[in-house]
């Protein structure tokens, strides 16, 4: 296990006290706590050198774009991208799930097209596949889970569904409410089996801050991940890239530094990743991500793993013990990330949670936008704990005997 | 602060006015995409007298919170024998007085949801 006494001490947030008493933050897949690396990080950005990048020739503003481009540099080696210029500053997971259906899907899906999603995907991994595929008339179809809360994507499924006319299936990689981690590199290799040109999009913002992850190994085109869920700033995320598929995308925003040369009658576009950059960036954002990434390659993200595999295990076998309570998604704890979705019968996720907020137990109640999903399992809502390299097994205990609390005053 | 006060709690398990309508005067149903709570409202009015017209009948169905619930279940017996017009003036400020607890701004909106359905259901009238 992780040394998280020392772990606990770079955050400081986890000094604060709520009613005399500390915090129990179980929330990190909605988003992490921030180290004082990272916030140290942007503050010296805009206390040394806050200008703007690429466009002065002065030393600050060198500075800044060093800065900027360094983090990149960072976040490229930290998914094994094979350059930086793959690597695209966006806002969020959900920016880049929209930048690549609104830019690649405008100028590829058309009527005979067909796209695929899961049941199991977040809203953001799927409204913007649902409109395009709307606003196109194309098809969109969905890979299905089993009673594990697995995806179906034995080879028969997947000869089913992929054909000839799929241009992209887009998935996630952990899921954000059953935790289920998909079988991505499996999952690629079968698809390009079938159709070789059908592009594979990863939402990566549920395993990227918890898993190790080398994108060439994974095999898919393009994966998208935000800064806040991985103990970096809000405001930043990546879209990451094949080259090919990039190159032949057209812009998503138009303006600054994202051109070559601008007439009044036309204009050329930079390359990636400039290209799908346009206007002044999150500057200070893409510093603190890059902070971010040095912490956790500090810990390692073998050890990040280990350290919520035991917490998910233990965990699953507490929760179990409780009477009457379902949690959702795979049983073993290898086969999930460290998030954990489940309901109290007779307790509404929202009381739960309201209740356990009395001892400051910070968890997501409701359908954590994923109502497809929740509708799948037949559930109006859910409660979930997620965890990350700051929490404790005591922490799990604590909340057992909220929950505990919460069934007493239910009398359930 | 306990949200969960025995009066709320009672409320929550044994709902009053829980149920429907045979042949309601309006019936409508909506539902908080933030939680997922459904709550479904009949009325049937007492016509006799028209300059006056009030709430005979109410009963309520759905599924959510303590809260929610809760809320809808005191709600219906509130406004029973009341008019149109008085229900219409119902606001936040009359709900929490009469569940008696302070929300956070996420939990208002269980707690309001049954007046939404309300007040929506009599402009359907």
């Amino acid at each position: 296990m992780l040394d998280t006494q020392k772990i606990r001490s770079d955050f400081p947030i986890l000094k604060r006290k709520i009613n005399g008493k500390l915090l129990i933050y179980l929330d990190s897949t909605a988003s992490s706590l921030k180290p004082q690396l990272v916030l140290s990080a942007m503050d010296e950005y805009y206390t040394k050198f806050g200008v703007n990048i690429f466009r002065g020739l002065y030393k600050l503003s060198q500075e800044a774009t060093e800065a900027y481009e360094e983090a990149r540099q960072k976040v490229a080696s930290f998914i094994g991208s094979q350059t930086p210029k793959e690597v695209i500053f966006v806002r969020n997971t959900t920016e880049a799930v929209n930048l690549v259906a609104t830019a690649w899907g405008m100028a590829n899906i058309d009527k005979q097209s067909e796209i695929i999603c899961t049941v199991m995907e977040h809203h953001s991994n799927f409204l913007p596949w649902q409109q395009l595929a709307k606003n196109k008339g194309a098809r969109i179809k969905y890979l299905d889970i089993d009673q594990d809360g697995k995806l179906k994507t034995q080879n028969s499924k997947l000869n089913g569904i992929v054909t000839r006319k799929t241009k992209l299936i887009a998935l996630t990689h952990v899921s954000n409410v059953l935790g289920t981690i998909n079988p991505i590199r499996e999952i690629s290799q079968a698809v390009k089996k079938i159709n070789p040109d059908c592009l594979v999009f990863v939402d990566a913002a549920q395993s990227v801050p918890h898993l190790p992850i080398d994108v060439c190994d994974l095999g898919c085109d393009f994966l998208a991940f935000s800064g806040h869920k991985m103990l970096g700033p809000v405001g930043i995320g990546v879209l990451w890239g094949k080259k090919k598929p990039l190159d032949e995308m057209p812009p998503y925003q138009y303006g600054g530094e994202m051109i070559k040369d601008v007439f009044l009658e036309q204009t050329t576009f930079a390359e990636s990743p400039a290209k799908f950059e346009a206007g002044t960036p999150n500057i200070a954002g893409a510093i603190g991500l890059g902070a971010a990434v040095s912490y956790l390659q500090k810990v390692g993200m073998e050890n990040v793993r280990k350290h919520e595999l035991l917490l998910t295990d233990y965990a699953l076998k507490q929760l179990g013990k409780i009477a009457n309570l379902t949690v959702y998604g795979p049983k073993k704890a290898e086969e999930r990330g460290g998030v954990i979705a489940f309901n109290v019968s007779g307790i509404h996720p929202h009381d739960l949670a309201q209740i356990l907020d009395e001892d400051n137990l910070c968890l997501r109640s409701g359908q954590h936008c994923a109502m497809p999903l929740h509708q799948r399992l037949g559930i109006s809502a859910s409660c979930r704990v997620s965890f990350y390299v700051y929490n404790t097994g005591e922490e799990i205990d604590k909340l057992i005997k909220g929950i505990k609390k919460a069934q007493k005053i239910f009398k359930v | 602060m306990n949200l969960y006060k025995d009066r709320i709690l009672d409320h929550y398990r044994k709902p009053r006015n829980f149920g429907r309508i045979v042949k309601p005067d309006a019936s409508y149903e909506q539902e908080n995409s933030f939680c997922g709570d459904r709550i479904g409202m009949e009325i049937k009015l007492l016509t006799h007298n028209p300059k006056l017209i009030t709430l005979g009948e109410i009963k309520f169905w759905g599924e959510g919170c303590a809260i929610s619930q809760a809320s809808a279940s005191m709600l219906t017996e509130k406004v029973k024998g009341k008019s149109l017009g008085e229900i219409k003036k119902l606001g936040k400020e009359d709900i929490l007085s009469m569940l008696g607890i302070e929300l956070s701004p996420a939990r208002l909106k269980c707690a309001l949801l049954p007046l939404e359905v309300l007040q929506k259901l009599i402009t359907l009238l």
